[in-house]
């Protein structure tokens, strides 16, 4: 059993504007675990609470922003009750960030040498010659080409795929226990993006960093997660491994996304989900999927499901899983049974390829 | 009309776009120039998807400027319903802007924040200036729900709607001057997954009820493989692939084509995956590579790859590649010419011989 590194329990995190009149409760019940050396990846739509949720893990919250309950828990120490001078050790030591836009990450007046010697030099106390064999090992690690020459140069002078590897190299810098990327291959090519997630993958590999990944791209899941958490209207709403949450998935939500993205070789008619994402100050009572959800039925109107157990290690906060353990057995999901799933259209959950 | 096939809509042929770069402005003493897009050919039928795949820099977004005629071509043709739009003047020419629209990846920038969208929507047609007050007023209503949208909706300011909803305002105001060809570049990379499959399936249903032509722009492999019937593949200003989508996804014959799809991420965790990882990255447009543009990346150059520049030739069906690999059974350029029976294997199964 792999030793966990980080516990999120319950997570709650605001935002208030107008004087507090209007309260956003981006976050709002968050719990996962992350063991060393794994990938957790965290799904969502723009809005769900990705960002808000790391932020606070690293204690980053933008003015207006609170976390008004919950613990984060970093290999038995409470992030939540260090001062702020502790919480500089923490980050870029312990936890270090990739951002989604490198040229916004990078400073344009320093070269790419001090940006990566700065967390080496603040929290290794690397000097001179060992300062400068690290910058070199981290920026073969991240795979630039020829480093003795980048190094010296300035971001502007790079190209965005080399960019997103100096902020790489910058996060590893600090010997990390837990990289979060939020988003980082939004704005690369597709030949680009791939050599950036193999390279981060591999680099996983050697060094044993956790890894939390955000991005609502469900194939970067795929390719390099481990465990997933699907995020919906600030609440994990099912997570679970990777391959069991593909293959089985059990939210309606997770279901829907999965049958919404367009797959290379097959020209099925995607399934579109209806309506909107719900306005967090002004959510729907009950669970907060349910205008959209074609299986919603009373109780999904009322009452706000819990996180139910599917088996080991895999959740889901619907009341179908509920539903279905209460006649004990494997409820087929388009079976007819359960309000007009068919007749919505919304496709039987896939099945793993024999 | 004298078309060669009643169905063509667009017919693009040796389009180039030459930008000069450093010297002074306009050109004429230009240091160098930047081969944007370089002899470029392809058509679009009538109801037709065609997907235009490439990374960054290979020349898309200079092609569909030329075609909205917001830039022009340093060479090449372009024929609409048969005619050479560089032959177009007055009337002729107010028609082909209208029957050629486009819809942008952002519809946060693409539609006036200080605009109502009955007022964005009716712009386009008052400059037409055929139809009465009564008459656009109409047809903003009816392009509303063609989209979607509730005709009363049209009041409101673009702030008022979600990303989704704004583009669908943005298709609506493409197809109310009645128009025949969209030019769609990536429509959906900026909407939210769930948004996503909506546009998706408002586009392909606009298609089937007014018979629209699109050419549809994106990087997302799996997007436009699904939306399109044929795909092109540009790679520094020239296209290197064209064929029918589902086949040119199932069999990419080009390496660079092969190597994109590689590089497409997997439906499922267990998906396999045939790693072929290009290494570096796009060279740059203003000194490109001598021969095929690809060879410095390419896995399997051959010693011919940089010293001439191989031809987009038919290899079986619908699909043209532009690769010496092919050369062996390839036939001389000519459309609609008699296909060869057979169709070479895959460069990664024959590797060996090939190579040298």
């Amino acid at each position: 059993m792999a030793e966990t590194l980080l516990t999120v329990r319950d997570l709650q995190t605001a935002y208030s504007s107008f004087g507090g009149k209007r309260i956003v409760r981006a976050v709002d019940g968050v719990s996962f675990t992350i063991d060393r050396g794994e990938c957790l990846g965290l799904v969502g739509e723009s809005g769900s609470g990705k960002t808000t949720t790391c932020l606070s893990i690293l204690r980053l919250l933008p003015r207006g922003a609170l976390i008004t309950g919950g613990s984060v828990d970093l290999d038995g120490e409470d992030v939540m009750a260090l001062s702020e001078a502790e919480m500089h050790r923490v980050r870029g030591k312990r936890i270090a960030m990739i951002l989604q836009d490198p040229m916004a990450s990078l400073n344009p007046l320093l070269t790419i040498f001090d940006q990566v010697a700065e967390p080496a030099y603040y929290h290794l106390g690397a000097r001179a010659g060992a300062l400068r064999d690290r910058v070199l090992s981290l920026l073969n690690a991240v795979r630039i080409p020829s480093p003795e020459v980048r190094m010296s140069e300035f971001p502007h002078q790079m190209s965005g795929g080399m960019r997103q590897r100096a902020v790489g190299a910058i996060a590893m810098s600090g010997g990390p226990e837990l990289i979060i990327a939020d988003e980082p291959t939004t704005n690369l090519d597709v030949t680009i993006q791939a050599q950036y997630l193999n390279m981060l993958k591999d680099l996983q590999r050697r060094t044993g960093v956790s890894l939390l990944f955000i991005t609502h791209n469900l194939g970067i899941v795929a390719k390099m997660c481990d465990r997933v958490a699907v995020m919906y209207a600030g609440r994990i709403v099912e997570q679970g491994p990777v391959r069991e949450l593909f293959n089985n998935p059990r939210h309606p939500y997770t279901r829907a996304l999965l049958s919404s993205i367009p797959k290379i070789g097959n020209k099925d008619p995607l399934y579109a989900i209806p309506g909107q994402p719900p306005d967090l100050a002004d959510l729907p009572t009950g669970c907060s999927f349910h205008p959209r959800c074609p299986q919603a039925w009373d109780r999904c109107r009322t009452d706000e499901p819990s996180d139910l157990v599917v088996q080991e290690n895999h959740r889901a906060r619907c009341w179908l899983v509920d539903r279905s353990a209460a006649h004990g057995a494997n409820v087929e999901w388009a079976s007819g049974g359960l309000n007009g799933a068919v007749e919505s259209g919304l496709p039987a959950a896939p099945v793993a390829e024999p | 009309m004298t078309t060669p096939a009643a169905t063509t809509m667009l017919e693009v042929r040796g389009l180039k776009k030459h930008f000069p770069a450093g010297g002074s402005l306009g050109g004429w003493r230009a240091r160098g120039w930047v081969k944007a897009v370089d002899g470029v050919d392809f058509s679009i039928a009538v109801a037709e998807t065609l997907g235009l795949v490439g990374e960054s820099g290979c020349g898309k977004t200079t092609t569909t400027k030329i075609l909205l005629l917001l830039e022009r071509p340093t060479a090449g043709s372009i024929a609409f319903d048969g005619r050479d739009i560089s032959e177009l003047r007055g009337k002729d020419l107010l028609f082909y802007r209208q029957s050629v629209q486009a819809v942008f990846q952002d519809p946060y920038s693409s539609l006036s924040p200080r605009m109502r969208v009955d007022d964005i929507i009716a712009e386009p047609l008052e400059a037409q200036g055929r139809l009465s007050k009564k008459q656009i007023r109409d047809r903003v209503a009816e392009s509303l729900e063609l989209v979607g949208l509730r005709a009363e909706q049209g009041h409101l300011f673009p702030h008022e709607f979600s990303g989704g909803q704004r583009q669908r305002i943005a298709i609506a105001r493409a197809v109310a001057t009645q128009a025949r060809l969209i030019i769609l570049d990536e429509p959906v990379s900026a909407l939210d997954v769930s948004i996503r499959a909506q546009i998706m399936t408002l586009l392909e249903d606009l298609q089937e009820r007014l018979g629209l032509s699109y050419l549809f722009i994106g990087h997302d492999l799996a997007t436009v493989t699904h939306i399109s019937h044929r795909i092109a593949v540009m790679y520094l200003g020239k296209i290197v692939e064209i064929g029918d989508s589902q086949e040119l996804a199932a069999k990419p014959r080009h390496p660079y084509t092969q190597a994109l799809f590689a590089a497409a991420l997997p439906t499922y965790p267990d998906d396999p995956k045939d790693e072929l990882v290009v290494t570096g990255e796009v060279p740059s447009a203003l000194n490109p590579p001598s021969g095929c543009r690809f060879h410095p990346r390419c896995p399997f150059a051959m010693p011919r790859c940089s010293e001439e520049t191989p031809e987009l030739r038919p290899i079986g069906g619908n699909d043209f590649v532009a690769c010496f690999l092919y050369d062996q059974e390839a036939q001389p350029v000519e459309r609609n010419g008699a296909a060869p029976a057979s169709v070479p294997p895959p460069p990664s199964s024959g590797r060996g011989e090939q190579g040298r």
